[in-house]
């Protein structure tokens, strides 16, 4: 243990902590900016370049970032001498004097870190004058916007994509006071190898990094009168959603959020937790029919888009590998479409179909051009949890005063394995619940498949189900992906299932989700309300479900039968 | 041939020394500078006066920088007993006269240059010359392109000394107990680097070379590396041996590239007789060194920043610890010294930390090598022990003020450093005493300013580097000295405040306190010794919007005085038709029009125009 | 490689090979030549620098098939070479003019004067610093420092060297400019 001062109190912290944390200790909250840490998967992003941080360490000529200086023995540290507070307030004024004055309209307000710095700090005004950074903005595809004029070189996005996705699309570009961070050749992120996963848009502290939004464009559906629009709601947007609105982290807000939908004037609020039933169902099938086969394994889960795309681009060798099916929200969309049009009795082009998901790479896969038919999208538009709660107050609705309410029929029935397709581990727990009611029987076979929960970035398990060992493997974050297909492709793996998401810990942790600056407390409990849902559902098990059941009788017949594959698989290309 | 014990060596250095050709050598400093002013054409000039007959005579050997540039091209003669005559400003048609002089004559038309260096590893200072040639011993006396040469000043003996007869650990000692300290401008003790790497455990470690010098004004590196590369390389392969590295690595600008072939060959050469390589001098040490190429950064100077270059990165400093000695390298314990520091060690070493310390001050033993540039008569480089006077160095060994006009300032330390002015000049100069008169060491570049400088544009334009060299990774570097150079051209151009005078300080304070690295820290330190220094020079600028040296145009006034004619050629000119009057009689200048571009004046053939 | 929407993607190897197919068997053959060890991306790098030198010294500048090829082979992300490449100054992804006109900006340089030059030669080529004419024969740059003070102000066009430079000079020095 290392023994030192700060502000006077003595304070014994682990040898290699830094003075951040040594302050933490003691309850003080050393202002910080372009650090970042992600406790729960071990990553830290220690640059130290903003320089907000300072203090005064004694006997050291200048100021010290607390952020990655580490405590030394008998260490006299003062966190907040005038000195030092000018210090900090110089570097907001300087970060401020390069950056747009657009708060009310910019799309962090009050989500901004550096907007709540400055507040913090009571700036009142700009005092430095002088040349702006000036970027064009890239809104080129659909899913991210990056207005770099916006950037402060935090290059917390360097870090989530580069070190924890290892996409490795961003990178410290130019120098000096032109220095900011782009792709190659200042590229439009469609033109790269981005996955649209979004963890940038989490990590980035101001507005540099958005979503491209669709939330006037679905207010302009929603009063079309020629429209029908429904939406669906992804697993893991009913754990979150309530942050916005001031509820704790971990509260469960479904039938608020089928509410809000409701008041807002969806004609049918339908969950993709029920296509996410219809997945397993043809997953599961594949899964079978492959290890009968024993060829082609490992099976890899195909329902994370970003994750698709980084094997589109990085693994052009392993395209065979992952399920065909689709992902569950273009499941729903091909569904809606198609059956539920049918069914209604109207024209799939005046159908539209909105998705609420936690995911900015959702919304580039309702862009792909094999999802859709004639010309008309199966996935209309997709809106982050972070937009619809932007349009729920918009709308004046006072979320925590809704009633609760349920989803529409008949895509709005689902089982507690679908909402578990929002954890990481949840796809492939949910496959293993289905293939073990298929072969054992759904009496007695096992629902719990605890080994492959939580928030750990490669997990492995060994079932055994009627028999047969079952070897699995669930990752999630890309960069944790990406050993694991190196191990496949060394042949050094044995596996006959491995869940892939790109996002560390799964959708909970999604790029469209509320802003977690870091707090991963807030993944955990998103993570554990995920879990609860599922105990607190009558049928946890994807092929129980009845309207799942009634489908395949309608209308599909079996699962992988010709008119599955037609409305539910696709294929992939090296990219 | 293989060199394997230090008895071989010293047989072939008596073998070198022994064989008496009788002939006096003509040097010719070849040297990038050399080369620039014309020194190719006076080789050739000699060359073929010898194949005229004078073969027997003399022997022309072509050597690097004299350190005498601003009597480029130089030659010294130089017979077998050391006497010797030089000349400069040679051109190739004074040659035939001046090797009919010789040593003893008189050439008719050319400019003898006295010497004023004297070697302290060899001789006696008798008679108080100023210069002190411990680094740039070899620098314009050897041929760099032979390691022979290199040989007969006992090079390599150096390191066949630690290697035979040296522990590691006395190797840092010794060098420490010299108190050699970095010579690239913070001047931290070698020794101790090299002790902290030593101190980690066995495994892969470096010694690398910082030879990107990036200090504008500062080229002294480069005429080490070009005149004396392996001087360098023994150096490195001693430090390596102290701290246990196999690996060497120069990091040199790719700007530089007269000094990377010499290095090139010194390197081929070295490994030829074992003193690079494996199993050196008959050892079972091992040392082999590559070169990294630099590509236009100056912030690479920054021992990190250079790991960085050097591993493929962006050169972005990172926040120490952990130090290089420590996790350097490919994350490997590694010592970056600079090419001067470097080229000291070997002296240090056969000479001894006692000898080393009679030289310089207490504090700083040794000497200092300073690039002599702006406002000068003699430009070039000059060694000096530590503790002498800018004083000594400006008047004395830099001639004076060019023109006779009035010594305004030096800046020492680049854009790191400060001005100083009249008052400091008899400061004995070591790290500690340019500190105090709000400077610093830096790398050596001492740039002489008269009174037409405008010391506020003087540190704008050292703003203006900064900003171009910032790497841009932290807040006070990337964008506080963007608004400290846009002060300072407001100032220039008439648009500054007292309070912009006071904000000016303020910032300059708080980049000096929070930048992440020595480049930022110090890159403050222009403006605040202007400040200090020059203070009533910014005061004219806001208060009364005046230039006092006539430079910052956006300030000047030009009127037409009573010596115009009415010729009219100003008017003819004017790019804004700013200039009317009749013909002979005299014109004027409407203020409104002018744009200050100075044309009138410099068409004017009866300095009718004043600027004021 | 050709994907199953059809769409045909020219490899930048392939692409570079049909638009100079000579200078671009000199990079590959300069890359095949480096000791470099497969899947040691953090060694590896350290070979970038140099590739990118030698690249730029046969190509005259860095386009984009070039960091693609050096990217293939060397096995980086092309978004740091692109770091790398704008963070050097002696880089460029754009072509620049047979004649590089470098006015040294070094302190002793400036003290003399320099910034005239810059003026002057700005005035003459119509360009502004670091930029290229039109016609692709001059390139107008700064350097920091030549290490030539004693010849102040320095300019310096492609190797050739002059000193002691005034703003009368510049004509002469373009005329010395001749293809």
């Amino acid at each position: 243990m290392i023994n030192l001062k700060i502000n006077n109190t003595p304070v014994s912290v682990p040898e290699g902590s830094t003075i951040l944390e040594a302050a933490e200790t003691l309850g003080l909250k050393i202002p910080t900016l372009c650090h970042i840490k992600w406790d729960c998967f071990n990553t830290e992003h220690r640059c130290g370049s903003c320089r907000v941080c300072v203090v005064e360490v004694t006997g050291r000529p200048n100021l010290a970032p607390s952020c990655c200086t580490p405590v030394a023995e008998g260490m006299d540290v003062h966190t907040n001498t005038s000195r030092a507070i000018r210090a900090r307030r110089t570097m907001l004024e300087l970060l401020l004097s390069n950056h747009p004055k657009d708060c009310l309209v910019c799309s962090k307000n009050q989500e901004c870190e550096l907007q709540r710095l400055a507040s913090a700090f009571n700036i009142h005004h700009i005092k430095y004058e002088g040349a702006q950074s000036e970027f064009p903005v890239d809104e080129n595809g659909a899913a991210i916007r990056r207005d770099m004029s916006k950037c402060i070189m935090c290059r917390r996005c360097e870090t989530a994509c580069n070190v924890v996705q290892t996409v490795g699309v961003l990178s410290g570009v130019n120098r000096g006071f032109n220095a900011v961070v782009a792709p190659e050749n200042f590229a439009q992120l469609t033109d790269t190898a981005c996955t649209f996963c979004g963890q940038c848009v989490q990590a980035c502290p101001v507005g540099a990094l958005t979503e491209i939004g669709y939330k006037d464009e679905v207010w302009e559906q929603l009063n079309n009168p020629k429209k029908t629009v429904i939406v669906q709601t992804a697993p893991a947007v009913r754990v979150a959603i309530g942050e916005e609105f001031g509820f704790q982290a971990g509260e469960i807000s479904t039938g608020k959020l089928v509410a809000a939908l409701r008041r807002i004037g969806f004609a049918k609020v339908f969950d993709t937790d029920w296509s996410a039933d219809l997945t397993i169902m043809e997953e599961s099938t594949e899964l079978l029919e492959r290890i009968k086969s024993g060829e082609n394994l490992p099976l890899l889960t195909s329902c994370c888009p970003g994750w698709v795309n980084f094997l589109e681009h990085q693994f052009p060798d392993l395209l065979h590998m992952p399920s065909t099916a689709k992902s569950p929200q273009q499941m729903f969309g091909a569904i809606a479409k198609s059956y539920y049009a049918e069914k209604i009795g109207i024209d799939p082009s005046d159908l539209i179909v909105v998705s609420i998901m936690p995911c900015l790479a959702k919304k580039y896969e309702a862009s792909r051009p094999e999802f859709a038919n004639d010309g008309v999208r199966d996935v209309d538009y997709v809106l982050s949890t972070r937009e619809l709660a932007s349009m729920i107050k918009e709308a004046g609705i006072v979320f925590d005063r809704l009633p609760d309410e349920q989803y529409d029929n008949p895509l709005g029935e689902s089982t507690g394995a679908a909402v578990i397709f929002g954890a990481s581990g949840g796809v492939l727990e949910a496959a293993l619940r289905t293939v073990a009611g298929w072969l054992e029987g759904d009496k007695d076979s096992p629902i719990d498949f605890v080994a492959v929960r939580g928030l750990e970035g490669i997990k492995e398990a060994t079932v055994t189900i009627a028999g047969i060992e079952l070897k699995a493997a669930v990752a999630s974050g890309l960069g944790n992906v990406r050993k694991l297909l190196e191990r496949i492709q060394r042949g050094e793996t044995q596996y006959h299932a491995i869940e892939v998401m790109a996002c560390p810990g799964g959708c909970i942790n999604g790029g469209g989700q509320p802003y977690n600056h870091g707090n991963t407390a807030i993944l955990e409990a998103r993570k554990d309300a995920i879990y609860r849902a599922d105990k607190g559902l009558p049928i946890r098990k994807s092929h129980l479900n009845p309207s799942i059941v009634k489908i395949y009788e309608e209308y599909l017949g079996k699962p992988n039968s010709e008119k599955a594959h037609k409305l539910l698989h696709t294929h992939y290309h090296a990219k | 041939m293989r060199i394997n014990s230090l008895e071989a060596l010293k047989d072939y250095k008596s073998r070198l020394c022994g064989v008496s050709s009788g002939k006096t050598s003509i040097l010719m400093s070849l040297g990038t500078c050399g080369l620039a002013a014309g020194g190719a054409k006076v080789a050739d000039a000699i060359r073929a006066e010898l194949d005229k007959g004078l073969s027997g005579k003399y022997e022309a050997v072509s050597v690097g920088c004299m350190g005498l540039c601003y009597c480029e091209p130089t030659i010294e003669l130089r017979d077998e007993a050391g006497r010797s005559a030089i000349y400069g400003h040679v051109t190739p048609e004074q040659i035939p006269a001046i090797l009919a002089a010789g040593l003893d004559g008189e050439a008719a038309g050319a400019t003898k240059v006295k010497r004023t260096w004297y070697y302290p590893e060899e001789e006696e200072n008798k008679d108080g010359v100023l210069q002190a040639r411990i680094a740039l011993r070899n620098t314009g006396r050897i041929d760099p392109e032979k390691i022979d040469d290199y040989l007969k000043y006992d090079g390599y003996q150096a390191l066949g000394k630690v290697l035979k007869t040296m522990a590691p650990e006395a190797v840092s000692q010794e060098i420490l107990d010299a108190m050699l300290r970095g010579r690239g401008g913070a001047g931290f003790p070698t020794g101790k680097k090299w002790q902290f790497a030593a101190a980690q455990p066995k495994g892969q470690k470096y010694m690398i070379c910082n030879a990107d010098e990036g200090d504008p004004g500062a080229f002294m590196d480069r005429a080490v590396l070009e005149g004396d590369p392996h001087s360098v390389l023994e150096a490195m392969a001693i430090g390596a041996y102290a701290i246990g590295a196999d690996k060497g690595i120069i990091y040199i600008r790719a700007e530089y590239p007269l000094a990377i072939e010499r290095l090139q060959k010194a390197i081929k050469q070295a490994r030829e007789m074992g003193f690079l390589g494996k199993g050196i001098f008959g050892t079972s040490f091992d040392f082999d060194i590559e070169l990294k190429y630099g590509a236009g950064a100056f912030v690479c100077g920054e021992e990190t920043a250079l790991i960085h270059s050097i591993e493929g990165k962006r050169g972005e400093p990172t926040f120490k610890p952990p130090f290089p000695a420590i996790q350097g390298l490919w994350k490997k314990p590694t010592v970056v010294n600079n090419v001067e520091t470097y080229a000291n060690v070997a002296a240090i070493i056969r000479k001894g930390a006692a000898w080393f310390k009679s030289v310089g001050t207490s504090g700083s033993p040794g000497t200092k090598v300073f690039a002599l540039a702006g406002k000068i008569n003699c430009v070039g480089l000059v060694e000096v022990p530590m503790g002498t006077t800018l004083r000594d160095i400006i008047f004395g060994l830099g001639g004076g003020i060019l023109n006779n006009r009035g010594f305004k300032a030096v800046q020492t330390g680049g854009p790191s450093g400060g001005c100083i002015t009249t008052k400091n000049l008899d400061t004995p100069i070591d790290y500690e005493t340019l500190k105090s008169i709000g400077s610093m060491m830096g790398s050596g570049g001492m740039i002489v300013m008269d009174e037409d400088n405008c010391m506020v544009n003087i540190a704008r334009f050292f703003l203006d580097f900064t900003c171009d060299e910032s790497c841009g990774k932290c807040t006070p570097c990337r964008i506080g000295n963007r608004r400290l150079y846009e002060m300072l051209t407001d100032i220039c151009r008439g648009k500054g405040t007292e309070e912009t005078l006071e904000e000016l300080r303020t910032l300059s304070n708080v980049i000096k306190d929070t930048a992440l690295c020595g480049l930022g820290q110090t890159s403050p330190n222009p403006v605040l010794s202007t400040l200090d220094n020059f203070f009533e020079e910014y005061e004219a600028h806001v208060k009364e919007k005046r230039c006092p040296a006539g430079v910052c145009t956006a300030l000047l006034k030009f009127t037409i005085n009573d010596n115009c004619i009415g010729c009219g050629l100003c008017a003819k000119n004017c790019p804004t038709g700013a200039i009317s009057g009749k013909v002979k009689s005299k014109h004027v200048i409407d203020q409104d029009k002018c744009i200050k571009c100075g044309v009138c004046q410099q068409k004017c053939k009866f300095k009718a125009i004043d600027k004021k | 490689m050709t994907c199953c929407c059809e769409c045909s993607k020219e490899k930048a190897l392939d692409k570079l090979m049909r638009l100079e197919p000579e200078k671009t068997s000199e990079l590959t053959a300069f890359i095949d030549g480096l000791p470099l060890v497969a899947g040691d991306v953090e060694k590896n790098r350290g070979f970038l620098v140099e590739t990118l030198h030698r690249a730029q010294g046969i190509f005259g500048y860095l386009p984009v098939e070039v960091q693609q090829v050096v990217s293939e082979r060397l096995g980086l992300t092309r978004s740091e070479i692109y770091g790398v490449i704008s963070f050097y100054s002696y880089f460029t992804d754009k072509p620049i003019g047979r004649y590089k006109i470098n006015v040294c900006l070094g302190t002793a340089c400036f003290v003399k004067g320099a910034a005239k030059i810059v003026d002057e030669l700005k005035a003459k080529l119509g360009v502004d610093e670091g930029e290229t004419t039109a016609d692709q024969k001059f390139f107008l740059g700064a350097l920091r420092c030549v290490g030539s003070c004693s010849l102040a102000p320095v300019v310096m066009v492609n190797n050739r060297v002059y000193g002691n430079v005034t703003p009368d000079m510049v004509d002469q020095i373009l005329a010395d400019c001749e293809d």
